[in-house]
């Protein structure tokens, strides 16, 4: 399976890919990672007229705190982020989160931007960042936006980005005391794309669970802190709320019930003393 | 901004287990078809070409990559290992690597075509090994393994050849009995 | 046949060593020698093929002129050029089936080859295949076993005048009688799914057209059997010597699926035809997938007739096999290849069964580790379960009542299979021993006592091995086979030969794809002379017009172990014979006084005496003149063996099927997770028989991957199709071969019951697990779910969807008022995505409004998303020109659109189909205009169909895709009707800012 013809550019900076994807308009994208985007061009499912390669851009690369974020550049790779020495403290979300994605082989290469910006329904960066309510920074010919998680992701594959817009990089709040992060994920192997993924963050105000593989996007809900038959009732309308669907992969009962239940065991997970 | 027109081929010059090698590739060209066809290192298998299989592992600036899922062109200036760069001493000499030995040792092999993704795969995981950043035990390399598909050998004596080198038994043998 | 040699540790230092193999350095140090890794002539040029992406269609016409144009295309093969320069391929059966290497007049299934293109490389061969433009009349496609047996069912292949191309019942004994006294009839009905074991090396063909000879040259990784180079031969239409094919020294992979190459050979000799050129074609995933080959589909009913002490006395199979559009050869052989031991390890003496073979629109099936064995399998050792909780007898107990016992061995089973040698007993009792059985059923009362599922489960398995040729021929009538003359045997070859410094090499028609032939085949020459493995070179290269071969070379059916290395065996042996009577003229004694040690020749008396052998052996060359009387020069010995028990089929129908047999016993304790589906394998136990070993880590290495195979087929791998025969595991994302973390380590035991049938006395041992690993996790699973949910009907693979329906907890009710978003039926029962939805949106415009736009063209193009044009064709009849797709992926559709039953302006009817290069759509949907105050409020109900690439590898977003496009398409036509045709600026501003609130 060989890729169509397409130009390749490659991008020193931020503002060469601004460039670029301006004269090109809706026949470019964006070369990141590229482990969801290759496999497109391989099965030409996806042609477009040019490639934009990001991946050497130094200004793209950064990964940092930044008043109250962490900060990922969009050349970043997920590896990099997982390998980062206090990540468990600063987005402890994102460090249980992570070693589900794909393969460390996959990781290696693909960088969290990239993920968000693909917006698979059943993908977990987007989930994480929905539930730690981050931000996206887009950055385009009118300038530089921030857009909040949950109106970023506005449907399967799509997103609030324009089309002569890049993600230039994506914020996760760093977590504050006495917040709890448990990740919860059900596929079918080991690295396959979530069945359904549970994220919940708790702290003292309530829970904030968020689901991804059932509905197109990922889907947040908050709730006080309950438990017990509370719980599982509220599970239950979290569950039917979200309109799953039937698919080759698992039946839309079968996907409420690992709603139910593996909402149960994150939220559960939240409650233990150490973390 | 370096534009490669998409009717043209391109020079890409690039390290290929040490030395420098040139080639020419379209932007389109696959990095696994510019190894095997046009830098005639046919070690590096393709078994998939959409990121899955892990066949064609190699390592990019030491980094593991499905080469299926890279551009040629990405490749420039970069260093890249094969599988004919493992082995010990100079590939002429086909001698074996302390991690090839051990994969002959434990039979981790049959047909052979998923073992050299397996084999940059595993380097690149016993370094991490080596500088502290993971613990080396059975699940982890069944994690770092699960990259990798393999139809011949279940895969438990693959585990037995990593962790051995991962974890030498000669060590704790060392350490061992005392008074 | 007995063994020749006593194969004491003293005399024979290599065979049964686990020694380190000869092949792993090179692998190791990525100098293997796959197909694709060796150089080509220059000038070759690469094949792309264009495949069908309809699974039943009229072939009207195709038209290759853009791609011909192309630069860097030389060549496009059709239909026409195949009808003019080859013949239908010949199959086991005479059925009026004709499969040509193209489709001709019609597609019988997706990825079904269609025309081939030729260009300079890979690359620009893909670029013409999307230029080659076919036109398809669709036919209804028949998907599944049921429909294909229906009366009214569409013909695949009318002359046929049925779906049906072959049937045949067989009756061993007197079951009737059997039936009618039995204390117990037990009645199972089994399914088993198409699968394949997939090996990560697709095919490769390079293939070339001499004209000055009038031959064809081939290298591909085909494996064998090569029987079917006649098949290949007389498809070109040319004799068999000239057809020359070689197999490289390495192949990837191939557990009989590279017996599917065959077709692509004589397609791509076809190609470098019409091409004038030498043409390398190498598979691509996707293509393999989807077209390559596949394991039967089965439906068995099965039933035994017990005795209140739980003996089986009779066994009823009604059988129906599906292999795909095409009978291609060898089928039906997935029936016959194990129908001598039907009656499994068992000693049942009355059998009934009957076997149908039917043809529908998916890919044409073929020979997969296993091959036949473990579709039996589950259906006999599921049954044999369901007899043991029937009658309340313990599961293994049930089956040592009913196994063949030491003393009845060679014991002839009912339908013919001559069961060499074994002790089914003791190697029950290892595993039993192994498994800890008394503490695993401890084990699983106190986790059941917490509420948990657990369950063990058994399989008890005959593998057979080194196929009779002449099995194929059951599926004839005694009086069809004597018309056409028996088939048996299974002839395997090899050739030893000493050089001229003594050097030894071994040349075999075995076509490895990593059983490590290479070094048992060392190991046993080395043996014979004394030698050590190192010293000796094997060459499995294969070349049909240089090697010894037959009808039965190859790779398939475990027949290395036994056959081929029993051949070289009596090849080195002859070989050494001849050397000793010349040491013996040297050293003035008897030749049997001759012994070889240590690389030298020496008499057993004398050893002093001793000559190295490379020197002993060299004098053959240098010195003809000193050989005794009458020996031939040179030293060069070729056997070819051929097991004696391997006869045709009698009168009685009843076929000794296979030369050796070994005996499986696996236990496996499984855990149930009730919150999400998941099978964890807690514990498995496999105990195997299979004669002598004749290297203990590749035996090993044999077990492990066939159990991962096994695992994978019970608990993962399915081929999926749509109703429409769209087909839908086209990526190893969405056929789900295990992964390290998904396969444990089996525990391996082992004893050796030597069959007193081959040379060595070794069995074949590669394909037992994949017969009886599904079986015993079967079971399992059965016996984790019995006592709450009683006997459940077990459907493989075990994904964690299907266990959650077995499990089947009553759900939670949907919470009072919660409005329902599009709500989705169930998915087809019979496997694929039959999308179908039905809601309402509301539009702010009265139904006439509605009801105008939809019936005109004019509005109806501006309110289809993408559609660049839109015309009349016909009353309500239009043809649209859409560009259609979600994010990157999209593509440009020529579609066909009617509405029909009008009923204005409450509802009509809407039914559409396209295709392009990503594949084909088709929908049907019903829309109810309903007045409300605000204006109208639109339900709809349809069902769409989404075919060809797009559905291969995404099958897993099709539902939320097709919801996204008709919610364009909605929303669309309400902004249409209520006269807002672009997006207001307010709405675009909202969504700049990405404040556009609420789907």
């Amino acid at each position: 399976m060989k890729p169509p013809r397409f130009d390749l550019l490659v991008a020193s900076s931020t503002d060469e890919a601004l460039e670029a994807l301006r004269t090109r308009g809706d026949g470019a994208t964006i070369l990141a990672g590229g482990q969801s985007l290759m496999p497109m061009l391989n099965m030409r499912l996806a042609r477009p007229a040019a490639l934009i390669d990001i991946t050497r851009c130094a200004d793209l690369r950064g990964l940092r705190v930044e008043r109250g974020d962490l900060v990922v550049g969009a050349a970043v790779t997920q590896m990099a982020v997982e390998r980062r020495a206090d990540l468990f403290r600063e987005v402890p979300l994102l460090a249980q989160a992570l070693p589900w994605i794909a393969h460390q082989q996959i990781r290696s290469r693909g960088t969290v931007c990239g993920s968000i910006a693909h917006a698979d329904p059943a993908a977990e960066l987007p989930l994480v960042l929905a539930t730690v309510g981050g931000r996206v920074t887009l950055r385009g010919p009118r300038g530089r936006r921030e857009v909040e998680a949950e109106q970023f992701f506005t449907g399967m594959l799509r997103t609030a980005r324009a089309a002569d817009e890049i993600v230039e990089d994506v914020r996760f709040p760093l977590a504050k005391a006495g917040e709890r992060f448990a990740f919860v994920e059900f596929a079918n192997r080991h690295g396959d794309f979530a069945l359904v993924a549970v994220a919940v963050r708790r702290d003292a105000q309530g829970l904030v669970i968020g689901i991804g593989g059932v509905a197109d996007r990922p889907v947040v809900s908050r709730l006080p802190l309950l438990e017990g038959s509370a719980l599982d009732e509220a599970l239950n309308e979290l569950a039917w709320s979200l309109g799953a669907g039937d698919d080759p992969h698992m039946s839309a009962p079968g996907r409420r019930h690992l709603v139910r239940r593996l909402g149960r065991q994150a939220v559960l997970a939240t409650v233990q003393e150490h973390q | 901004m370096k534009t490669y027109a998409a009717d043209g081929v391109h020079f890409v010059t690039l390290k290929l287990n040490g030395v420098p090698r040139t080639g020419l590739a379209e932007p389109r060209t696959l990095l696994t078809d510019f190894l095997r066809y046009e830098l005639g290192a046919t070690g590096t298998h393709v078994g998939c070409e959409h990121g899955v299989c892990g066949a064609c592992t190699v390592l990019i600036d030491g980094e593991p990559a499905r080469a299926c899922l890279t551009l040629a062109l990405q490749a420039e200036g970069r260093a890249v290992t094969t599988v004919e760069g493992l082995g010990r001493g100079a590939p002429a000499d086909g001698a074996l690597s302390v991690l090839q030995a051990a994969f002959r040792r434990h039979h981790a092999l049959q047909c052979g075509f998923c073992t050299a993704g397996i084999l940059n795969a595993a380097t690149a995981w016993l370094e991490r090994v080596a500088a502290g950043e993971v613990q080396a035990n059975e699940a982890a390399v069944r994690d770092m393994l699960s990259g990798h598909l393999c139809r011949c050998t279940g895969y438990t004596p693959i585990v037995a050849a990593i962790l051995e080198v991962a974890r030498p038994p000669s060590v704790t043998a060392v350490v061992g009995v005392s008074g | 046949m007995h063994r020749d040699v006593d194969l004491s540790r003293a005399q024979a230092p290599h065979v049964g060593r686990a020694r380190e193999r000869l092949e792993d350095a090179a692998l190791l140090t990525g100098r293997g020698q796959y197909a694709d890794d060796l150089g080509v002539k220059p000038g070759t040029l690469h094949a792309a093929i264009v495949r069908s992406q309809h699974a039943h269609a009229e072939l009207r016409g195709i038209d290759i002129a853009r791609a011909i144009g192309m630069p860097g295309v030389r060549a496009v093969l059709t239909g026409e050029d195949v009808k003019r320069w080859s013949q239908p391929f010949v199959a086991g059966v005479k059925a009026p089936v004709h499969y040509w290497a193209l489709a001709t007049d019609r597609v019988r299934y997706v990825g079904e080859p269609v025309a081939v293109v030729v260009a300079e490389d890979r690359y620009l061969a893909e670029d013409a295949v999307d230029l080659v433009q076919v036109e398809y009349a669709p036919l209804l496609p028949v998907t599944s076993i049921d429909d294909a047996l229906a009366a009214d069912a569409p013909l695949l292949h009318p002359e046929v005048g049925s779906n049906v191309v072959s049937e045949r019942s067989f009756r061993y004994g007197d079951p009737e009688a059997a039936f009618a006294q039995a204390a117990h009839v037990v009645r199972l009905s089994a399914s088993y799914p198409r699968n394949s074991c997939t090996p990560i090396e697709c095919g490769v063909v390079i293939a070339e057209w001499l004209p000055a000879d009038g031959t064809y040259e081939v290298t591909s990784n085909f494996m064998g059997p090569f029987s079917l180079h006649a098949v290949m031969a007389l498809a070109l239409q040319v004799p068999g010597n000239k057809l020359r094919h070689r197999v490289p020294r390495d192949s990837g992979g191939s557990f009989g699926v590279k017996q599917s190459v065959f077709p692509i050979a004589v397609l791509m000799c076809l190609a470098s035809r019409k091409a004038g050129a030498p043409v390398k074609w190498v598979e691509d995933r996707v293509e393999h997938l989807t077209a390559a080959t596949s394991a039967t589909a089965r439906a068995t009913e099965i039933e035994a007739a017990v005795d209140a002490n739980g003996r089986i006395l009779a066994l009823r199979y009604d059988q129906v096999d599906e292999v795909g559009a095409y009978l291609r050869a060898p089928e039906p052989a997935t029936f016959y290849r194990m129908h001598g031991a039907l009656t499994g390890a068992y000693d049942i003496p009355n059998l009934a069964v009957r076997n149908r073979v039917v043809v529908l629109n998916k890919t044409p099936t073929g020979l997969v580790r296993g091959f036949g064995g473990p579709q039996v399998y589950f259906a006999l050792e599921r049954l044999v379960d369901r007899i043991a909780a029937t009658l309340g007898i313990d599961p293994v107990e049930l089956r040592r009542r009913n196994f063949v016992r030491r003393e009845q061995f060679p014991y002839r089973a009912a339908a013919g299979a001559l069961l060499d040698s074994g002790d089914y007993h003791a190697v029950t009792d290892d595993a039993v021993q192994a498994a800890a059985l008394d503490a695993l059923r401890a084990k699983q009362a106190q986790v059941r006592a917490e509420g948990r599922l657990y369950g063990i489960g058994y399989a008890a398995i005959v593998e057979p091995s080194i196929s009779n040729m002449g099995y194929i021929t059951t599926a004839l009538t005694p009086a069809q086979r004597a018309k056409a003359g028996p088939k048996n045997g299974a002839i395997a070859a090899a050739t030893v030969a000493i050089d001229l410094l003594g050097g030894v090499t071994v040349t075999i028609a075995s076509a490895p794809a990593g059983q490590g032939h290479m070094t048992v085949a060392a190991q046993v020459v080395a043996d014979a002379f004394g030698l050590v493995p190192d010293d000796v070179v094997v060459n499995v290269e294969f070349d049909t017009q240089k090697d010894a071969w037959s009808v039965a070379a190859g790779n398939y059916s475990s027949r290395f172990a036994g056959a081929v290395a029993g051949s070289i065996h009596l090849a080195a042996l002859r070989l050494r014979e001849k050397i000793a009577k010349i040491a013996a003229q040297q050293f003035g004694c008897d030749a049997a006084a001759v012994r070889f040690a240590s690389g030298k020749v020496f008499p057993a008396h004398a050893p002093d005496k001793a000559q190295p052998f490379a020197r002993l052996a060299g004098l053959a060359h240098w010195s003809p003149a000193l050989l005794p009387k009458g020996m031939e020069p040179a030293l060069r010995e070729t056997a070819f063996f051929s097991p004696e028990p391997l006869a045709a089929p009698d009168e009685a129908d009843r076929v000794n099927t296979s030369a050796a047999y070994g005996f499986v016993f696996d236990i496996a304790g499984v855990e149930i997770d009730r919150d999400t589906g998941r099978v964890r394998i807690d514990r498995y136990v496999t105990a195997h028989d299979a004669g002598t070993i004749l290297n203990p880590a590749l035996v090993d290495g044999q077990i492990r991957g066939a159990f991962a195979q096994g695992v994978g087929a019970a608990l993962y791998e399915e081929f999926r199709y749509g109703a429409d025969g769209s087909f839908q595991s086209g990526t190893l994302a969405d056929y789900a071969v295990p992964t390290a973390a998904e396969i444990p380590n089996p525990v391996i035991v082992h004893r050796q019951t030597p069959s007193p049938f081959t040379p060595l006395g070794a069995k074949g041992v590669g394909e037992g697990n994949n017969m009886s690993t599904p079986a015993a996790i079967a079971n399992a699973v059965a016996d984790a779910l019995r006592p709450v949910h009683g006997e459940v009907d077990v459907v493989l693979p075990l994904t964690p969807a299907r266990v959650l329906g077995l499990i089947a907890e009553a759900e939670p009710n949907a919470p009072a008022g919660l409005k329902a978003a599009t709500t989705v039926a169930g998915g087809n029962p019979k496997g694929g995505v039959a999308i179908r939805a039905s809601g309402s949106v509301d539009i702010a415009a009265p139904p006439e409004r509605v009801f105008a736009v939809l019936l005109d063209p004019a509005a109806l193009a501006r309110v289809i998303p993408g559609c660049h044009a839109l015309e009349s064709v016909g009353p309500n009849r239009y043809r649209a020109d859409v560009t259609v797709g979600i994010g990157l992926v999209r593509a440009r559709y020529v579609a066909s659109i009617a509405l029909s039953e009008i009923d204005a302006p409450t509802s009509l009817r809407l039914t559409g189909g396209g295709s392009s290069s990503l594949g084909t759509g088709s929908g049907d949907g019903r829309l109810q205009l309903e007045r409300t105050a605000e204006g109208t409020r639109l339900h709809y109900d349809y069902e769409a169909q989404v075919g060809g690439k797009v559905a291969a590898v995404g099958s897993r977003m099709l539902e939320g895709a097709a919801k996204v496009l008709l919610n364009d398409l909605f929303a669309s036509l309400g902004r249409q009707a209520s006269g807002q045709a672009p997006l207001p600026l307010w709405k675009k501003l909202l969504r700049w800012l990405g404040l556009e609130g609420a789907r």
